[in-house]
């Protein structure tokens, strides 16, 4: 089977999960207890009210041309209005998902930059003191719930310190200053608990290598430790690091949310928050259509790469 | 240092246990109920002092650590009893029916627990109930995959092919040959599934999309230390403080488990 036939039948799979996915959130909103309407009016309006909204919103069309109807939006780039306000959802979303985004980039981003160092000290130093003390330091980052981590770097630099804002938001076109003051606490936040995960990936990846042949060999050549980890070990670390940065992206997304309600930013997950309590259901389809998609093409992306970076898998297809 | 990981692994979810296992039938004062001025500081009788509308920290948190625990066994199971099966057909057979559970899971893959949570609790209200079966179903993948993989392996050895040969049917050489064989790596699973499960209940009940205000939890009393951050920041320092213990009790647990089935691993993890 050649790569191009493989990544074929992954991007099959791919978009068969994309159209599953959106159709179980679309049964979910719909199909479970609730009447949308009246939960709208409120316990107070007469079903008359409620059948009329009912009619407006187009929910006494059968429930499959409803999902189709809402497919055939959102593959147009349409998710339609807001049962609460009445108002396009589209501006909305666009207008959060910058703050996600910077979140989320910037949070892995930092995380990555922490963990590479870090790991990687502690797989060389493994059997010295501060090797193992950083070790127990990723575990107990494992543990700490990020939000928790984001209240007490309130308390220490917020509350106490007063040296960065508690929370809110920036646009970076109104201020490049004041935009970095306000994502430093709540990247910081989201990097420290992430990075631990990814150290830990990173120490394991570095201990393989350190037993590889090429290793042995480069080390007995003349290379430093440090110097053939990084002429040689990075590169067989990288592939490996990558797939883990993919699927710990979708942790990331989510996290997110939390972090979002931590520091009161506008983004995707407080604006999901907020239509959940208003169960405003066509927000919440539209936010959650859109992060469930997003983690499914981070995985999509990561596979695929895989595939075609690694010249060993690549060859192994060749031969099949 | 030998089983040092597992043994701290299991007094910190000793500590746990022992607070929800008081808490069910005691407690120092009614955890929902002011039962003091607001806002003290730890001293006697509320020994954590108490929040801001006045209910006793201690009893709160006992009464959250029950909560936690009923959470985590309850989703780690269900998804055990739903995924470990499906993995172990999955494993034993071949072609596309067997490649199927692999593919499902992985759309499940795309609902993270949180997500799952919110659109739930979207449609019908949040509840301990949404948060345990949200958990529940994005653990599934976990153990489809772990199970189908370790039964790939078992299905390999002799005694499988010996049991085989002499006519014991399928689903008796699921049960009696493969599930104690894969079993140790899914205790693993359970365990490492079981801190995860902790930290998504905590950030439902932060977000409020977990239990309502009579039922006190880790997370919703961060959610409502939150407020009182200027003038009684130790209010975040409990909670929080729980939610780790917990949750690194259970990892441990299983890196401590990991080691001892699988001596080899000892140098890895």
């Amino acid at each position: 089977m050649t790569v191009l036939r493989r990544v074929g039948i992954r991007l099959a799979w791919f978009i068969g999960s994309l159209a599953l996915a959106s159709f179980l959130i679309f049964l979910i909103t719909n199909k479970l207890p609730g009447n949308i309407a009246q939960v709208i009016l409120g316990t107070n309006a007469s079903p008359g009210e409620a059948a009329a909204l009912e009619e407006r919103l187009g929910l006494t069309k059968p429930f499959f041309t409803r999902y189709l109807d809402w497919m055939a939006g959102v593959l147009r780039f349409d998710f339609g209005v807001s049962y609460y306000s009445g108002e396009a959802i589209n501006p909305l979303i666009a207008s959060r998902f910058e703050v996600s985004a910077w979140l989320v980039g910037l949070g892995m981003l930092l995380a990555v930059v922490i963990a590479i160092p870090v790991g990687s000290y502690a797989a060389m130093r493994r059997r010295h003191a501060d090797g193992v003390a950083v070790s127990a330091l990723s575990q107990i980052g494992l543990a700490i719930p990020a939000f928790w981590a984001g209240i007490w770097l309130v308390i220490v630099f917020a509350v106490n310190l007063g040296w960065l804002p508690a929370g809110g938001y920036v646009s970076w076109w109104e201020s490049p200053g004041e935009w970095l003051l306000h994502l430093i606490l709540p990247v910081t936040s989201l990097a420290l608990v992430q990075s631990s995960v990814l150290s830990r990936y990173v120490r394991s990846a570095v201990i393989d290598v350190s037993h590889e042949d090429y290793f042995r060999t480069a080390r007995a050549v003349g290379w430093s430790r440090i110097g053939a980890l990084w002429r040689h070990g990075m590169r067989n670390i990288a592939i490996s690091l990558l797939t883990v940065i993919g699927l710990q992206l979708a942790t990331l997304l989510v996290g997110a949310i939390l972090i979002e309600q931590v520091f009161a930013l506008p983004g995707l997950g407080s604006a999901l928050l907020m239509a959940v309590s208003r169960r405003d259901l066509g927000i919440v389809q539209a936010i959650v259509l859109l992060l469930v998609w997003a983690v499914l093409l981070i995985n999509f992306l990561v596979d695929v790469t895989y595939q075609l970076v690694d010249p060993r898998l690549r060859r192994r297809g060749e031969l099949q | 240092m030998k089983r040092g990981t597992l043994n701290l692994g299991l007094t910190l979810i000793g500590i746990v246990v022992v607070l929800a296992a008081v808490g069910l039938v005691w407690t120092p004062f009614d955890p929902t109920k002011i039962t003091g001025s607001p806002l003290q500081p730890p001293g006697w009788p509320h020994v954590l002092g108490t929040d801001g509308l006045g209910a006793d920290v201690l009893s709160r948190l006992m009464s959250g650590a029950k909560i936690c625990l009923l959470v985590g066994i309850v989703s780690v199971a269900g998804a055990a009893v739903v995924g470990v099966p499906i993995g172990i057909f999955s494993g034993m057979t071949r072609g596309w029916i067997s490649d199927l559970p692999a593919r499902l899971s992985d759309i499940l893959y795309g609902f993270p627990a949180l997500l799952l949570a919110i659109l739930l609790a979207a449609a019908v209200g949040g509840s301990t109930w949404t948060a345990m079966i949200a958990i529940s179903v994005a653990t599934i993948p976990a153990f489809v995959r772990l199970a189908r993989a370790a039964t790939y392996q078992v299905m390999s050895h002799g005694y499988i092919e010996a049991a085989r040969v002499s006519g014991i049917p399928k689903v008796a050489i699921a049960v009696r040959h493969v599930l104690p064989n894969i079993a140790p790596v899914l205790g693993v699973q359970a365990s490492v599934s079981f801190g995860i499960a902790i930290l998504a209940e905590a950030g439902l009940s932060y977000l409020g999309l977990g239990s309502g205000p009579e039922a006190p939890t880790w997370g919703r009393m961060l959610r409502e230390a939150q407020d009182y951050l200027f003038n009684a920041p130790i209010l975040a320092l409990w909670p929080g403080l729980a939610i780790a213990v917990a949750t690194m009790g259970f990892n441990l647990l299983g890196d401590g488990l990991r080691d001892l089935f699988d001596p080899r691993l000892r140098e890895m993890s």
